[in-house]
């Protein structure tokens, strides 16, 4: 029977079907269970888990608990203390001498040398290994042999890294940089153990290092084991047995699974939840500041924005925006509004300072309009802000942002908002200098340096000066503060170079960005560092 | 019979060909992939290039896509940012999924082909309106808010089910998924198979079966059932690809790393050789699912035959 055959046909790609998906079985509860095992919510990284190619918050998480390096950042404080360093020297700021530590190792018990960071510096910089941190390693004398901007490297090391004997290595850089030392608590700078280079494909599966843990186990795209690692001989050893980081595609259900008591920890609390977290967490919910501030950048390249008298312009329109209630209503003050164009958590040491940005940076509706009105008016008597909105609240803070200059001005809607879909869309417009109004530039520092949130982006041809605001005055000063060797005048430096900042406002400083976590009643002793990642190696498990 | 299925199957070369070429171009026009893998960072020129001319991306578009296509013949479905290889990603997506569509399907063929009968049965009387309005409200309400709100009966208020599924992601986790999956297209089945049986019932087949004093299971289940599933199965068809395709909210609500959460993925981080690896599967299923239920007409109506 001709219906018969079919149904037989049928029946058997059933079975093929059923068949394909009968592999997967077998459950694992892991969940908040697990004893003396922190369960933290995780994000996919975007590249491969090699120091030198992480360059965003989920993989650092990893790098921070499997990795130390020269210094490490007091998660308190911020400060740059030595850690596998036993000091770093120099007369000249420019020419520095490494000493490390005796008995440290690798988890492989490969003991960690120069040897180690010098490979894995070199690693860093070359070219054909393209890694996105490359540029952390161009203040090294003889990047450019291994990093040419076209064609292939000339080298395969820098000259600028010699090593003198198993514990001493000596660094050149190009020019002076006294706070050069400081940055080394950057985990690009993290040294490597041999099978990095010999077996890369096995090293990625199961990455390897010097901190107080060690991978257990790596699933890409769902999660990683973490085990503490008992021969640790650090001074930060792990107050818990492990971490299990698990990947949550959305961070709504990462805080479900937190309250419904299926995990631990959870690093990003999605905006929608912030209305019930206190209700639902208490005081098991953290919010504090960061090193990230988000800021409104004018494209100076465009005459429109940069001819004289403009200043007044974007003076003017800083003064428009309502920092305080846009923080409060749109991001329950997850966000700090800005008074400069630093953070919080660089501390009043570090260069923080609350009046840098002054009166420019508090909301005075009659000032803006007296301002804008003098220096006549908005460029063709209009505003257009732009960033993605595929993340971040960004669509609502804008909206919000024009409302309040819109209020301000009284002229009807001249502000409005260009919307982008995705973020490379974005970076693409951004990058291209095609964008003819201000536009959102977000800045996570990679280290807690005043200097990293004033000379990448608003020095003169700097790497993301997106504006291409140029001023010599301050690439004076910066300059200036690079070479000198005492760090509170250099910070002092760098603050007068912010006053200029002040002054002509290529950029509005909007707010600053907290850290937001939750956890569970399981664990305790929980804090962020001032990259908002938690400091796993200190939680207490109950 | 074969004929018809080799010409089917020959017919799907240019769908595939042009499916692929539509998606390939789309995700190019969302911007540079490589600009936002550097995040807030500037890109560093020389590493960007690199970046670019390994993964392709310094050639013009048609060039662009002319390699890809080779490399898919010959089973490569390239690399994705975080160095996986596609079809690594494919190997855990896929199965994981495919249970999920299957428990969808089983849910909406059960539930929505016996809601169908009963009330085509018995039309205009209560239980009859009962349901319409009940598919109505169903179909009216989207995806992310019946997931929500049954993940937060289910799984937070009562504590019957986790919340998620686990990365195993098993048949018996995944039932509250596929039923939220399943809701949308389990309403229209339900009409379906309803107006197609209460148009059926008045048929003359139907009336011999009964005059020859057939018992009343064996006329509703072999002669009136199954000659009221041809849209039904056609239906169900289309939904296997749109379900696979279509998990994305219910995939993220759950916490599944099938289809939809490696598409997001890939469409948020602008990963061409991801999203157009996995449409180009989805197509592919998509099409033979049709073929199958263009088969499975012969089943059901033994008059239809294929030349």
């Amino acid at each position: 029977m001709r219906g018969a055959t079919h149904a037989k046909w049928a029946a058997c790609a059933a079975a093929v079907a059923l068949a394909a998906t009968a592999c997967g079985g077998g459950s694992d509860s892991g969940g908040g269970g697990e004893a003396g095992i922190v369960s933290s919510s995780w994000g996919d990284p975007q590249n491969p888990l090699e120091p030198a190619n992480t360059n965003e918050v989920q993989g650092g998480k990893v790098l921070d608990m499997i990795f130390r390096g020269l210094k490490r950042y007091d998660p308190k404080t911020g400060e740059a203390k030595n850690f596998l360093a036993e000091k770093i020297e120099t007369t000249d700021s420019q020419n520095f001498t490494i000493t490390l530590k005796d008995g440290w190792k690798f988890s492989n018990d490969e003991p960690v040398t120069a040897q180690s960071f010098v490979d894995a510096w070199n690693y860093g910089a070359d070219v054909t290994k393209k890694q996105n941190n490359s540029p952390f390693f161009s203040d090294i004398v003889g990047y450019a042999d291994v990093h040419p901007e076209k064609g292939d490297p000339k080298a395969k090391t820098m000259s600028g890294l010699v090593v003198k004997d198993p514990k001493t290595f000596t660094v050149a850089l190009k020019e002076k940089f006294s706070t050069w030392p400081e940055t080394l608590g950057y985990q690009a700078f993290s040294p490597l153990p041999k099978s990095f280079f010999t077996d890369h494909e096995g090293w990625l599966k199961k990455p390897v290092g010097n901190g107080p843990y060690t991978v257990d186990s790596y699933t890409k795209g769902t999660g990683m084991k973490l085990r503490k690692w008992d021969a640790y001989t650090g001074e930060d050893k792990a107050v818990n047995g492990g971490v299990d980081l698990k990947v949550y595609t959305d961070n709504n259900t990462a805080y479900t699974d937190l309250i419904s008591g299926n995990l631990d920890l959870v690093d990003d609390i999605p905006a929608q939840q912030l209305k019930n977290v206190a209700n639902d967490l208490g005081d098991r919910y953290i919010n504090q500041p960061a090193l990230i501030i988000q800021t409104l950048t004018f494209p100076l390249y465009d005459p429109q924005w940069s001819k004289e008298g403009m200043d007044k312009v974007r003076r003017g329109i800083s003064m428009a925006i309502n920092r305080d209630e846009i923080t409060k209503q749109i991001f329950r003050e997850t966000r700090t509004p800005a008074k400069d164009w630093t953070s919080p958590a660089l501390g009043d040491k570090g260069g923080f300072s609350a009046t840098a940005c002054g009166e420019a940076c508090s909301f005075n509706p009659t000032e803006a309009k007296k301002l804008i009105q003098e220096a006549g008016g908005l460029p063709g008597g209009k505003v257009t802000l732009t960033s993605n909105v595929d993340t971040g609240s960004h669509r609502d803070w804008m909206d919000a942002v024009c409302n309040s200059i819109n209020n301000a001005l009284g002229e009807g809607p001249v502000c409005t908002v260009n919307p982008v879909g995705t973020f490379a869309d974005f970076r693409n417009q951004q990058s291209s200098f095609k964008l003819t109004g201000p536009f959102r530039s977000g800045w996570q520092a990679d280290y807690p340096l005043i200097q990293n949130f004033l000379e990448p982006l608003y020095y003169t041809g700097a790497s993301s000066n997106y504006g291409k605001f140029s001023n010599p005055d301050f690439d004076k000063l910066v300059d200036e503060a690079n070479r000198e060797s005492d760090t509170a005048k250099a910070t002092a430096k760098f603050q007068e170079a912010e006053k200029i900042l002040a002054a002509q406002m290529p950029s509005i400083p909007l707010w600053y960005q907290n850290g937001s976590a939750g956890h569970s009643e399981r664990i305790s002793d929980v804090a962020l560092n001032q990259f908002s990642v938690p400091v796993y190696d200190q939680i207490k498990v109950s | 019979m074969g004929r018809y299925v080799i010409r089917r199957l020959l017919q799907m070369i240019p769908v595939f060909i042009g499916s692929t070429f539509l998606i390939f171009f789309m995700v190019y026009a969302l911007g540079d992939p490589v600009a936002a893998l550097f995040g807030d960072k500037a890109p560093d020129p020389a590493t960007a290039a690199r970046i670019r001319k390994d993964l392709y991306l310094d050639q013009p578009l048609w060039k662009q896509y002319l390699h890809y296509m080779g490399q898919i013949f010959q089973g490569d479905f390239g690399t994705a940012f975080n160095g996986q290889k596609v079809t690594e990603l494919m190997a855990s997506a896929f199965p994981v999924t495919l249970r999920l569509t299957i428990v969808a399907i089983a849910i909406e063929i059960v539930v929505g082909i016996t809601l169908g009968v009963i009330s085509g049965l018995k039309r205009g009387k209560s239980i009859d309106s009962g349901v319409l309005v009940l598919t109505l409200v169903v179909i009216s309400v989207p995806t992310f808010v019946t997931g929500y709100l049954l993940q937060f009966l289910f799984g937070v208020k009562w504590g019957w089910v986790r919340p998620t599924v686990s990365p195993d992601a098993p048949f018996n986790e995944l039932i509250l998924p596929g039923i939220v999956l399943a809701l949308v297209s389990l309403a229209y089945v339900t009409r379906l198979t309803r107006t197609s049986i209460a148009e059926n019932v008045k048929a003359d087949y139907v009336r011999t079966a009964v005059a020859k004093g057939l018992p009343r299971r064996r006329v509703v289940t072999r002669h009136l059932l199954r000659n009221s599933l041809i849209p039904v199965v056609t239906f169900i068809g289309t939904d296997i690809g749109a379900l696979m395709g279509g998990a994305i909210v219910t995939e993220r609500i759950f916490n599944i790393h099938g289809v939809g959460y490696q598409l997001y993925q890939g469409i948020l981080r602008n990963n061409s050789p991801t999203v157009v690896g996995f449409v180009t599967i989805l197509v592919i299923v998509f099409l033979l699912a049709n073929l199958l239920v263009d088969l499975l007409y012969a089943v059901l109506d033994p008059r239809i035959r294929y030349a």
